[in-house]
């Protein structure tokens, strides 16, 4: 199945165009194949995960091949690249060396001294151009294979659950028909063995995310979301695109992945090239990801239906950016020095967006957008652990992330079917005792997310929270802890608003048929036991999925430390505990917004989101729009068309001289005299006089062959 | 035998055809489009002969070539042939006017004359396709004046309100520029050993000064950038795709513009390699204004059809910009951009063209709720902004993204830094495409209908206009995913003319 991993992309492909030509005869109106395709994709994925745990480990990496690039010939270079194409066994000395390498660093040498799968790739022409071969095909390793896991698992639970939260909507089947295309485009990225492909599908998934949040499109506050959310990631592309750009020339000409990163940490490369190749590819990671400044996108993206919200949030779109820098981490470790410690662009832009957007989450109303902002959040969580070279805790995160995630979404679509409304305040309150299930699982959800151990989300964050400790990055891991406490207090907030207290909604709400409340048990179960995949001892995740680049980049590896795990739940359980003197206990300074001018600014400009949104769409948007296209297009009509429309009435002017002066009185007198027939003469000339056309073609066409004539006696002269 | 007839064939028999029209009385209307439809299938069915015997492993190569006198007097010679790089040119050509035929079976333009219309196509044929053959100067002239007087009644006859403005401008405007080609032609017969034979001229051109290649690449340049249309001579452009017929839009942005991307990939690059080099730096730097300045002209459209000519301005700023480079990535690039553009923009011309049928109107403000009224046409309109946003998986990446990547690395002895500047403004302008496409989307296809029109019944798609979109759909998609199948075409011809370019030239 490795081998044929292309299978698991095309299989939602394919469902997306039986569902769109077909779908709407169906008697489940094409939700049967969404889901058909979705779950034979899983139990793929499923396949695939077991036969890459149970694949021999027998590839040998040498880690901080940066060192051993300088060495004449980039042994290093050659070995991972040989490595991939010919699957042969690596020399043994590069083994060797390797082990050499790592008894010096003492802490990082007892993974890399352990043999790697190897990737399986499976590659067909794609086309040739100048004198590049493009290869199209699957490049399968643990990162692979883990996200195909996460992502089918995902998707399916999302078609489940949408077959009952979508049921009756006005375009039932184009939302099963997307939902596949979306799950096939994320599939289609992480499996993609060339950074063409990876576009293809990172921009399938913008096509679909616009579609999806744009699905009520009768309303234009909807469609202006879907058309924010394209346009801001269609923004940050202008680096992808440049990125892959430069990569491709800087990796010798080749889109291959494999390539690029080997390329990149060999050392040949200049540095200042994979630097701006980094850079490029960051911004990106910043509109796709949703990373500080370009996260605005993602809260409105909620005008979508709620399932779509966590296919976008959990599995798809979204964690894209984050898959792309663990996936191109050659380019980004050695381009921003991740290994050298001190302060890199990667990390900063994640710890900001960690704060800024836990910051925003307090102020929310809508329990979507309280759960969006923490999207963007964590989503800066992710791309931190990456900045911080805790590469496996990184996507680590995004897995257990996934999880837990998902299963909000899907506990506040639970609950919206429920209420009909999203807003916590006016229309939700003491559903605990509606609906159990709902609530239960919401709890554990956000127990996960808040980082309470033994949950999945504890195991996840506390790995990053090592990470930027133990690799020389202090201040993130005050950003980290600082984070977890504001997340597990706007959770605690979240669940005190939804559940606790008195219903405050209309009607009388009920729980969730089956169809919804399924893969809420199904994401609760992963979200307590994800966390153990990769439990100190066992770190069976981070041998699954360490890949060939993240090795040779030399990723150091830290002991679990009880101190930054203690630390981190602490500040967890006190963001809980101050979450439930505040709103339980009404203790606290409540009403401190309207008493004190500083809190009440601050409130304000969290309700503004920074303003940042005022400047997006009021100044650059607005502008370029407004004055600076009508000013372009004045300068059009008026000066360039001018000039044209100028030169045409200098020329009728010239015409009508030499019609008047010359022709009628010279050449009419000749023609006259010559004896032609007054007749045949009055309608040529009437001919001339009323065809302006001929008379300006005439006129133009003399003047250039007078000016040529010239011209050539003058060249050739 | 086929051989040597084909070019002659693919190129005579729509003017046979036209012709034919002429006999056929008036009243017989049904007898016309017969004859039209004939016409250019017959001439389709050449074009998908060439494709079949052409032989892809020597694409830089001239195939079926015909090489006879002609006009002794000034060397002039009948020579025709196909490569790597008229190739998809001519086929795309052939198809179009036959999806053109097919489209106004009953959508006849007022004052209607089916007969004149029809007439007026074929012959615009003869000249495009002798355009994308023609292997001698003249010939190649003669074929690329041909088309203007076709157009030029089209525009004027058939065309919208302002049609006569609008017709002068483009006839005049191209003219212009035509006279200025004509000038360059001749100074390179006198210049390239009395010869107007192309192919002759590329091996002989390397040896002009370099001053007077510069000046002569001056005039090539006036004659083919009008026709492009680049900025600043694309004036002409809005005004003539805004009142010609929908047909005549499709011709005029899917064929004609193609005209001269084509002269500078055919004529100007190979002869003049030094001018080239000369040139280039100014070419893309006018492409990429024209990139930036085609979009923001996009942006401040009220007209759906003016909206969709000017992002053509944009979309050949894209096309020029990989020819400026000088590299095969660039060049392949460009002819690739040139047929996705002939394909979507032609679909965008055909899908306003039949919103302004169905409404009466092709004002945005006016329009709205399409997708709830004709979902099918809009589902389309859709389909088509996205490729020419340049979608990934769809033909308008292929001619967009290579060209931005070989902006990165022009030819040697190209400014990196200038032309890295170029690469980023392009990608930028990858931005505004989104913006004003799918800006353009929100305001037709969106919301709901306008009081106006809240009670029309509004036909959805009906079957000639599928018969004449279905193929232009299908290639979007195909070429799309196997780009390979334009690359292969193209790759042979362009990197034996880039390293001849570079031989002569670096």
């Amino acid at each position: 199945m490795l081998e044929n991993a292309w299978v698991i992309p095309a299989l939602p492909v394919l469902s997306f165009v039986l569902i769109l030509f077909f779908g709407k005869r169906l008697p489940k109106h094409g939700h049967e194949i969404g889901v058909a395709a979705v779950a034979l994709a899983f139990v793929l994925a499923c396949v695939c995960a077991v036969q890459w745990v149970q694949r021999p480990a027998n590839l040998e990496v040498k880690p901080g091949s940066e060192e051993h690039a300088a060495a004449p010939g980039s042994p290093a270079q050659a070995n991972a690249v040989a490595a991939l194409e010919e699957k042969a066994p690596p020399g043994s000395e590069g083994g060797h060396e390797g082990e050499g390498k790592g008894e010096k660093e003492g802490e990082a040498g007892e993974h890399e001294a352990e043999p790697i799968r190897k990737p399986v790739v499976k590659e067909v022409t794609w086309f040739d151009n100048g004198q590049t071969r493009v290869k199209a095909g699957t490049h399968v390793d643990g990162l692979a294979v883990t996200m195909m896991f996460v992502v089918t698992l995902i998707s399916l639970l999302v078609h489940v659950f949408s077959t009952s939260y979508m049921h009756g909507d006005r375009r039932y089947t184009h939302y099963f028909a997307a939902l596949s295309l979306f799950t096939a485009g994320m599939l289609v990225m992480v499996t993609a063995n060339n950074t063409l492909q990876l576009l293809v599908g990172w921009e399938l998934m913008g096509l679909c995310s616009f579609m999806l949040i744009g699905h009520w499109w009768e309303e234009r506050n909807n469609s202006n979301a879907a058309l924010k959310a394209f346009f801001t990631t269609r923004t940050g592309d202008v680096g992808l695109l440049i990125g892959i750009a430069i990569l491709f020339f800087a990796a010798g000409q080749t889109f291959d992945i494999a390539d690029i990163n080997a390329a990149a940490l060999g050392g040949e490369v200049s540095h200042g090239l994979v630097l701006a190749g980094a850079a490029a590819l960051l911004c990106g990671v910043i509109g796709k990801s949703a990373q500080f400044p370009l996260h605005t996108w993602l809260p409105d993206a909620m005008a979508g239906p709620t399932p779509v919200s966590a296919l976008i949030h959990a599995a798809t779109m979204v964690v894209a950016g984050v898959y792309l820098v663990a996936r191109l981490y050659g380019v980004f470790w050695s381009g921003f020095d991740i290994g050298g410690g001190g302060i890199n662009p990667v990390a900063l832009v994640g710890g900001i967006t960690v704060l800024i957007a836990a910051a925003l989450a307090f102020v929310q109303t809508d329990i979507k957008k309280v759960l969006a902002y923490s999207t963007v959040s964590q989503l800066g969580y992710m791309v931190m652990a990456l900045g911080v070279g805790a590469w496996t805790a990184g996507v680590f995160h995004l897995v257990t992330h996934a999880f837990f995630k998902g299963l909000l979404f899907l506990g506040a679509g639970s609950v919206s079917h429920a209420v009909h409304s999203f807003d916590m305040k006016k229309d939700m309150g003491g559903l605990r005792e509606h609906m159990p299930i709902t609530f239960k699982t919401f709890v554990i959800g956000s127990l996960a997310l808040a980082g309470v151990p033994p949950l999945a989300g504890f195991w996840s964050k506390d790995e990053i929270l090592l990470g930027a400790s133990s690799n020389g990055y202090p201040v993130f891991l005050v950003i980290g802890l600082l984070g977890a406490a504001l997340t597990a207090a706007y959770m605690t907030r979240c669940v005190y608003l939804t559940f606790f207290g008195e219903y405050r909604g209309h009607g009388q709400p009920h729980e969730s048929p089956p169809a919804i409340t399924v893969p809420l048990v199904v994401l609760a179960a992963l979200s307590v036991v994800a966390g153990f995949v990769n439990v100190p001892g066992g770190e069976w995740f981070a041998k699954w999925t360490e890949n060939e680049t993240v090795l040779s980049a030399g990723v150091a590896h830290h002991s679990f430390s009880p101190f930054v795990a203690l630390f981190g739940s602490a500040l967890g359980l006190l963001g809980i505990a101050a979450g439930y003197a505040y709103y339980w206990r009404n203790l606290g300074p409540h009403r401190l917004t309207q008493r004190s001018g500083a809190a009440g600014t601050g409130y304000r400009i969290l309700e503004n989101k920074y303003g940042l949104d005022r400047l997006y769409t009021d100044w650059v948007v607005g502008g370029i729009k407004g004055p600076i296209a009508r000013g372009a297009y004045w300068f059009n009509q008026r000066v360039i068309d001018g000039v044209v429309n100028g030169v045409g009435i200098i020329a009728r002017g010239l015409a009508r001289f030499v019609y008047d002066t010359v022709d009628q009185k010279v050449v009419d007198g000749v023609v006259n005299g010559a004896g032609i027939g007054a007749e045949d003469g009055g309608r040529v000339l009437r001919l001339m006089q009323t065809g302006r056309v001929q008379q300006y073609a005439l006129f133009l066409f003399g003047a250039v062959v007078v000016l040529g004539g010239t011209l050539v006696l003058f060249t050739t002269g | 035998m086929f051989d040597s007839w084909a070019l002659t064939l693919v190129v005579f028999l729509p003017a046979v055809g036209a012709a034919l029209l002429v006999a056929v009385p008036r009243r017989a209307e049904n007898l016309m489009k017969l004859v039209a439809l004939a016409t250019t299938l017959a001439t389709a069915a050449v074009g998908v002969a060439i494709l079949a015997r052409f032989d892809y492993g020597a694409t830089d190569t001239l195939q079926f070539e015909v090489d006879r006198p002609w006009i002794d007097v000034i060397n002039s010679r009948y020579h025709m042939g196909v490569d790597g790089i008229s190739l998809p040119l001519l086929a795309l050509s052939v198809l179009i006017t036959v999806l053109c035929v097919v489209y106004s079976w009953d959508h006849f333009p007022e004052p209607h004359n089916p007969k004149a219309f029809l007439a007026l196509m074929l012959v615009l044929e003869t000249g495009m396709n002798g355009t994308f053959v023609g292997q001698d100067l003249i010939l190649f002239f003669v074929f690329f004046e041909l088309v203007l007087l076709p157009m030029y009644f089209m525009i004027g006859v058939w065309g919208g309100p302002n049609r006569q403005y609008a017709a002068i401008k483009f006839f005049l405007f191209t003219l212009f520029g035509s006279a200025l080609m004509i000038l360059a032609f001749l100074a390179l017969y006198f210049k390239g050993g009395n010869t107007f034979d192309i192919p002759l001229l590329v091996e002989r051109g390397g040896t002009i000064a370099r001053d007077a290649q510069i000046l002569i690449f001056g005039g090539l340049f006036m004659g083919f950038a009008i026709k492009v249309p680049m900025f600043p001579f694309h004036t002409w452009l809005p005004d003539a795709h805004t009142e010609a017929p929908t047909v005549g839009s499709v011709i005029l942005a899917a064929v004609l513009l193609k005209l001269g991307t084509y002269g500078f990939i055919r004529i100007a690059l190979p002869i003049l390699p030094d001018a080239a080099q000369a040139w280039a730096p100014w070419i893309g730097g006018l492409a990429v204004v024209g990139i930036i300045y085609g979009a923001l002209g996009c942006l401040a459209q009220k007209d759906l059809k003016r909206l969709i000519a000017f992002s053509s301005v944009a979309h050949m700023g894209f096309v020029m910009l990989g020819i400026a480079t000088l590299t095969d990535y660039g060049i392949n690039a460009a002819v690739f951009g040139m047929v996705a553009h002939g394909l979507i923009t032609g679909m965008l011309f055909f899908i306003a063209g039949s919103i302004q049928e169905r409404y009466g109107t092709r004002e945005m403000s006016r329009l709205g709720g399409l997708l709830l009224q004709a979902p099918r046409l809009a589902w389309l309109l859709g389909f088509c902004a996205m490729a020419s946003l340049g979608l990934p998986g769809l033909a308008g990446f292929w001619g967009e993204f290579p060209a931005i990547l070989s902006a990165y690395q022009p030819a040697p002895g190209l400014s990196e830094a200038l032309f890295r500047v170029y690469m980023v403004v392009a990608a930028v302008g990858t931005v505004f495409a989104a913006g004003y496409l799918l800006w353009m989307y929100q305001r037709t296809a969106f919301g709901t209908a306008k009081k106006e029109f809240a009670e029309a019944h509004v036909h959805d798609v009906h079957l000639p206009e599928w018969l004449a979109w279905a193929p232009l759909l299908l290639l979007i998609l195909i070429l799309g995913i196997f780009p390979s199948l334009i690359f292969r075409v193209t790759d042979g011809a362009v990197q034996s003319m880039t390293s001849a370019l570079q031989a002569i030239g670096g």
